[in-house]
């Protein structure tokens, strides 16, 4: 790792064809300054994306990457961390990808605890195809598969992650550039699996969570008296989401991740010193 | 077959069936017989009738018959469930002091031994040594020293201490003793020992063992039968070899955890049945496009949708061979033997890491889950070769930059096989992804640069053909006007059955091919013949298909969908009723 790089080392040379406005331009921006500033570089660095607008990320960064099939991202950044625990791993997602599809992965990878960043740029819509209701959309929400409005109520992700055990669990404005790159760095430092659900407004097909109306409604926790190893606190906190909190709803400072408690530390890709003659003692348990 | 016999334990699924067989088995290999099992069994854990059945000789043995000797009924269920088996001078052995079984009446010319199991149990220690009170009786009815189970509940319940083995071993005793002295039976068997020393094991296992060999580190998968047991046999063993195993919460899972491992560069595996791979086809065509090398393993067993989860059959040559969308270079071996397993285990990763492909790794359900004995020879760990294909070190990366010094992770080479960086090489750091993409893997939606990246991906294919021996194997009379082809475990009954056929003056040439993708041109060998007949266990005859699609000729089919294994001796006469059948060459039986 170089401690010289720069954020735009994670920068590619492809030019984003997110809609101008985009809460993912900001959102994709502090993914990359936290791993800088993290001592991270490309060369060591390992993202994967789902599908969606969320998932052209793996394009516009430049670093290892997987831009994989819908809502399995989770699952192939567990694989890489296991494979390799030296790389830095990074799996981006939006609402759909992450907590419609995927979300079953969301829940396990949570349990699990893998030593990996999960980054959800959460828009509340369905942007790439043009505009329906997401599982973090409001009910009531108009689109073009609800006309008449959604008739079911959001999820609540952090509701979610803490019930499965969650160790990390923040939320960010992708506007708010400091906080939401400083939240993220959090995740990235924190000893397990660091979530950081991001407000990334849409500024195409949703009129409703917009840039005007987080800067309105946002409330930082830093500017509270909360305390995000207090897990009642926090499960106080999750259990509002009429407020639209950022920062630190919880973390837990005792966790361990998967790899800790399994023993997991070597870079698998290499193949064991002498493999197959050491396998030798395997036949011999068939006597 | 010299000294051949059939021997079965039989009861309710939860009895300990499984586990007795395998000691008896495993027993009968310690003194130096060979051994090869089959099972009959139900998938709910408890309740509803299983049989574990094991056919010995001094001969090698790959096949079962239609024929059993000695059977341990723990029900009356058992001796129904086998009366087509049972014949004159069977020896049946139960507990007629079991209320159950109060009313058993055995068969005509059967020879009915009642021993009481549970009461000489409890002598020896409790109840739950029944099974191995049984196991001495029918060591004393086979013929064969007492001594060798010794070693078999050693192995079994040596971890559970001295004393539970000395109270096993007793209760061995007892059983033989009230055989020998409490009945009049009289020897019927006499099994010969011999002093070479084998290794028992079933596919799952020489599966499980032959991706360790070759340097697997990681493997997702979940519970299925009958794949699971590469995942039990996995695990606690990979670990000493630096790796790890992951319980998945559901098969889309397992393939994506596998390939972020794969991704990450080591060499990656899951394994799965059927509805698994239902699951997997849409990663499946992702690990493809992204050029990763995986293994998937796949254990058939009957579909489709849930089918007969615990039953044998070769339904998903044609899932495997076309599943998921688009057009996915690919793949598929599927040994025939479980010797074979092994060998076809190590190549498939070097196969997928030489070419950057997904590998399909299929075994049937009668390889995966039954025992048979080999020599430890036959598991050379010295002749294993990895092959890790074009694996870029940090010296090779400059070799493979473009003109703006980014890695060409999908540069469409001559023989189409792209330099491979894993992360952590400097300089080289690159993305891929399922859309279409350019050589440095990003996406692209221009004619020529799809054209290119289709054809490249496709020429890997190409390669392996020119490079690889996708061979068959030859058995029989090569100058034979019938030809018989078959793939996985038939292979087994289907060489017993050619010397069957052989003593009725029918001469055979069988081909027995463990490639299905890319798979040997068998064309002058079906133009050569009168009559060719393709067996297989599953209702259309899809490798039946294959053959004609590659041959433009017209072939027979002798198929069963049953879930039963094809047994020798039911072959043979398939055979022989095909060659004489004047029936028009597509039609299904049976």
């Amino acid at each position: 790792m170089s401690s010289d790089t720069h954020f735009t080392d994670f920068k590619s040379d492809k030019q984003p064809t997110w809609c101008p406005g985009c809460g993912d331009f900001g959102t994709m921006n502090g993914m990359m300054k936290a791993l800088a500033e993290t001592g991270n570089d490309p060369d060591n660095t390992f993202v994967v994306a789902g599908i969606g607008c969320s998932g052209k990320i793996g394009t516009y960064m430049h670093s290892y990457a997987l831009h994989g099939v819908h809502g399995r991202a989770l699952p192939v950044g567990t694989g890489v961390k296991l494979a390799n625990p030296n790389l830095e791993v990074m799996v981006a997602g939006g609402d759909g990808d992450g907590y419609s599809i995927g979300v079953g992965h969301f829940i396990h990878a949570v349990r699990r605890n893998i030593d990996i960043t999960y980054v959800v740029m959460d828009n509340r819509i369905y942007g790439l195809t043009k505009g329906q209701a997401s599982p973090t959309s409001r009910q009531g929400f108009e689109t073009a598969t609800s006309p008449d409005g959604t008739v079911e109520p959001p999820v609540n992700p952090q509701a979610l992650a803490l019930a499965a055990g969650g160790t990390f669990i923040a939320q960010s404005f992708s506007s708010d550039s400091q906080r939401h790159t400083e939240l993220v760095k959090q995740a990235v430092e924190h000893d397990g699996f660091g979530f950081v659900n991001v407000f990334s407004p849409c500024v195409t097909f949703n009129d409703v969570d917009t840039y005007d109306y987080f800067r309105d409604a946002i409330v930082d926790l830093d500017e509270t008296d909360h305390d995000p190893g207090n897990y009642q606190a926090a499960r106080d906190k999750i259990m509002d989401p009429s407020t639209e909190h950022i920062g630190i709803l919880y973390q837990n400072e005792d966790s361990v991740p998967y790899s800790d408690r399994e023993g997991i530390d070597e870079n698998m890709a290499d193949i064991p010193e002498g493999a197959p003659e050491r396998a030798d003692r395997l036949v011999r348990e068939f006597y | 077959m010299e000294d051949d016999l059939n021997w079965a334990i039989g009861g309710e699924a939860g009895d300990g069936i499984d586990s007795t067989g395998k000691i008896f088995a495993r027993a009968l290999s310690r003194a130096g017989r060979h051994v090869f099992t089959s099972k009959d069994f139900a998938s709910r854990i408890r309740g509803g009738y299983t049989a574990y059945k094991v056919r010995t000789s001094v001969d090698r043995v790959e096949s079962v018959v239609d024929r059993l000797d000695v059977l341990i009924a723990l029900t009356e269920r058992t001796i129904d469930e086998n009366l087509d088996e049972l014949q004159e001078g069977s020896v049946v052995i139960y507990d007629g002091e079991q209320t159950t079984m109060a009313d058993v009446e055995v068969p005509e010319g059967m020879i009915g031994l009642e021993v009481p199991l549970n009461s000489l149990a409890e002598e020896a220690g409790g109840a739950i040594m029944r099974n191995v009170v049984a196991l001495g009786a029918a060591s004393e009815v086979a013929g064969f020293p007492v001594e060798y189970l010794d070693e078999a509940l050693v192995k079994r319940f040596g971890e559970k201490g001295e004393a539970i083995v000395a109270n096993n071993r007793e209760a061995a005793r007892l059983g033989r003793d009230f055989v020998r002295k409490e009945t009049d039976y009289s020897d019927e068997f006499s099994l010969e020992t011999t002093d070479e020393d084998y290794v028992l094991l079933n596919g799952d296992e020489a599966i499980g063992m032959a991706a360790i060999a070759a340097g697997c580190r990681f493997y997702a998968g979940y519970p299925i039968t009958p794949a699971t047991d590469i995942m039990e046999y996995l695990t606690g063993r990979i670990e000493e070899f630096g790796g790890a195993v992951v319980q998945a919460e559901d098969e889309l899972s397992a393939i994506n955890m596998a390939l972020g491992a794969a991704r990450a560069g080591a060499r990656a595996m899951t394994g799965t049945s059927g509805p698994g791979i239902d699951l997997m086809s849409e990663t499946f065509g992702l690990v493809a496009t992204s050029e990763t090398p995986l293994v998937i393993a796949n254990v058939m067993r009957s579909g489709p949708s849930t089918g007969m989860p615990t039953k044998q059959e070769q339904g998903d040559l044609n899932a495997m061979l076309y599943g998921g969308h688009g057009e996915i270079p690919r793949f598929v071996l599927a040994p025939t033997t479980i010797g074979e397993c092994f060998d076809r285990t190590v190549e498939a990763f070097n196969l997928a890491e030489k070419y950057q492909i997904p590998v399909y790794l299929t075994a049937d359900l009668a390889l995966a889950v039954t025992e048979q004995t080999y020599s430890p020879e036959r598991f050379d760990m010295e002749s294993v070769e990895i092959d890790r294909g074009k694996v870029v070190d940090p010296d090779g990366v400059e070799e493979w930059l473009d003109e703006k010094g980014r890695f060409r992770a999908h540069a469409a080479t001559e023989d189409g096989v792209s330099p491979r960086a894993l992360p952590g090489t400097p300089d080289a750091a690159h993305m891929t992804t399922g859309l279409e993409h350019d050589e440095l893997g990003r996406r692209t939606e221009e004619e020529d640069v799809r054209v290119e990246q289709v054809q490249k991906r496709q020429r890997k294919v190409e390669t392996a053909r020119e490079r690889e021996d996708f061979d068959h194997r030859e058995f029989g009379d090569p100058d034979a006007d019938t030809l018989v082809i078959s793939w996985g475990s038939n292979e087994g009954a289907m060489r017993e059955a050619l010397g069957m056929l052989e003593d009725r003056g029918i001469d055979v040439r069988f081909l027995s091919v463990p490639y299905i993708y890319p798979r040997p041109d068998l064309t002058d060998e079906v133009e050569s013949a009168e009559d060719v007949i393709v067996v297989e266990c599953n209702a259309t005859g899809q490798f039946a298909d294959l053959i004609e699609h590659d041959t433009l000729s017209r072939v027979q089919r002798v198929t069963k969908y049953t879930g039963v294994r094809f047994k020798a001796d039911e072959l043979a006469n398939e055979i022989e009723a095909a060659i004489a059948d004047e029936r028009a060459p597509q039609e299904v039986k049976r």
